[in-house]
């Protein structure tokens, strides 16, 4: 299996240049990109084995002398090439405020309490079927500095590496029906809005856990696709 | 050949302020980290280098909360995935590494030094290491090449630097210091300096 990576994929992606958000304008690129073929330096990329993801490092409730507060969910879902083809053994790395909206960094001086109990990174491999499974608990918004009363909808931040450095990709995980979803220019940079509702998970009820926790699906397609008969030529 | 469906890919998102404790704690938080910036395993061969840089925006500011990730084949142009199917000499070798950017917006890499890749039509590249860049207030990372500056008849003949304006490529060339194997690459997201990324 060879696969190919068009650079017309990429339109799902945010431009670099996003004045609602703040800090692009001096973070962006002016001068063009160069266009340049993909060698094999950028069609390999780092391949990791089990011993980058412990056992439990999945589970961010279990991390710490007691259980974290908030409100405990599963969050899983499939990782697949443009193709649908599940990425197997690949690595997810997650971090995320606590259920009060507050960041563990020691940047973060929201007022909000940090709770000893939650750090909120996790990591996770993909099974041989592209599948992976987080237990933590559900973040909470927080304000930021962009404009007046800016509000982040709870998300959980994934970076995702895939096949090849090429499909590197890191990302946020929104909840369905988030009301500050109209006014972040974050998730909102996203020109498509069909490509936009791919970054918000589903509510799975198929896959709750009864009497212990609700689970959310979140899906994520990585650059990658079968070369056509035509370019394999 | 029409019948194949193409899925639209997840979108891009910055990695934000708040990366460090889950991406490069590095110590400072109850986490461990799973990359390093220090690449050299027991069984790496070829010369030790080191490569050093800052990041800087627009303004000239350094960039404190961006992460920087390499990849890199071996000392003999060998990648550690499947996709390179020649020998591995080096087995441990992985030739990725990460580090996040210190409060002066520096960053270092402990590696060796990368042999020669083809490219696809077999021509020789120039020994080069790829570096993505992320930060708050990128929503997509970016892409560019370290190059070597003692490599001059190489860089010469690289058949990516050919496509880069010649008044830009110094922007993509490392330069060692006289009296150590240290490189410095600075990373220029914007201005006058501004760094050549790539489109791939």
């Amino acid at each position: 299996m060879t696969l190919i990576y068009p650079r017309e994929s990429n339109i799902a992606h945010p431009p670099r240049l996003f004045p609602g958000y703040k800090s692009t304008p001096k973070r962006s690129p002016q001068k063009p990109l160069i266009l340049m073929r993909q060698t094999l330096s950028e069609l390999t990329g780092p391949v990791y084995g089990h011993e980058t993801v412990r056992p439990g490092d999945h589970d961010l409730t279990t991390q710490h002398k007691g259980e974290p507060l908030g409100e405990r969910i599963i969050v899983h879902g499939h990782v697949r090439d443009e193709a649908g083809r599940g990425v197997p053994n690949t690595l997810l790395e997650i971090w995320q405020a606590n259920a009060c909206g507050r960041y563990i960094h020691v940047v973060d001086q929201h007022p909000a309490p940090l709770d000893p109990n939650f750090t909120g990174a996790g990591r996770a491999q993909t099974d041989a079927d592209g599948y992976y499974r987080f237990v933590t608990i559900k973040p909470g918004a927080y304000p930021w500095g962009n404009h007046p009363n800016a509000w982040r909808p709870a998300h959980i931040h994934f970076s995702v590496f895939g096949h090849a450095f090429v499909s590197r990709l890191v990302t946020q995980m929104y909840f369905p029906g988030d009301p500050l979803f109209e006014f972040d220019p974050i998730f909102n940079s996203v020109p498509d809005e069909k490509a936009r509702l791919r970054l918000v998970s589903n509510f799975d009820l198929a896959n709750t856990k009864p009497d212990w926790a609700l689970c959310y699906r979140f899906d994520i397609v990585l650059r990658g696709r079968d070369a056509t008969p035509m370019e394999t030529k | 050949m029409a019948d194949q469906v193409i899925l639209g890919l997840t979108p891009s998102q910055t990695v934000g302020p708040y990366f460090a404790y889950g991406l490069t704690p590095g110590g400072k938080y109850a986490w461990n980290d799973a990359f390093s910036n220090d690449l050299v395993t027991p069984d790496a061969a070829g010369d030790r280098i080191r490569v050093v840089g800052q990041v800087f925006d627009g303004d000239g500011a350094v960039v404190p909360d961006a992460m920087l990730e390499i990849w890199q084949a071996d000392a003999q142009g060998r990648y550690a995935n499947p996709r390179d199917t020649r020998a591995l000499p080096n087995a441990s070798f992985k030739g990725f590494g990460r580090c996040g950017a210190d409060a002066n917006g520096g960053f270092s890499f402990d590696t060796v030094k990368p042999g020669v890749v083809p490219d696809p039509d077999g021509k020789p590249q120039a020994p080069h290491i790829l570096l993505t860049v992320f930060a708050r207030g990128m929503l997509l990372h970016l892409y560019t090449r370290i190059y070597f500056g003692d490599e001059a008849e190489l860089n010469a003949a690289d058949p990516v630097l050919a496509l880069v304006p010649a008044e830009r490529r110094a922007t993509l060339i490392a330069r060692r210091d006289p009296d150590s194997a240290t490189y410095r690459f600075d990373v220029h997201l914007q201005g006058d300096d501004e760094t050549v990324f790539f489109d791939i």
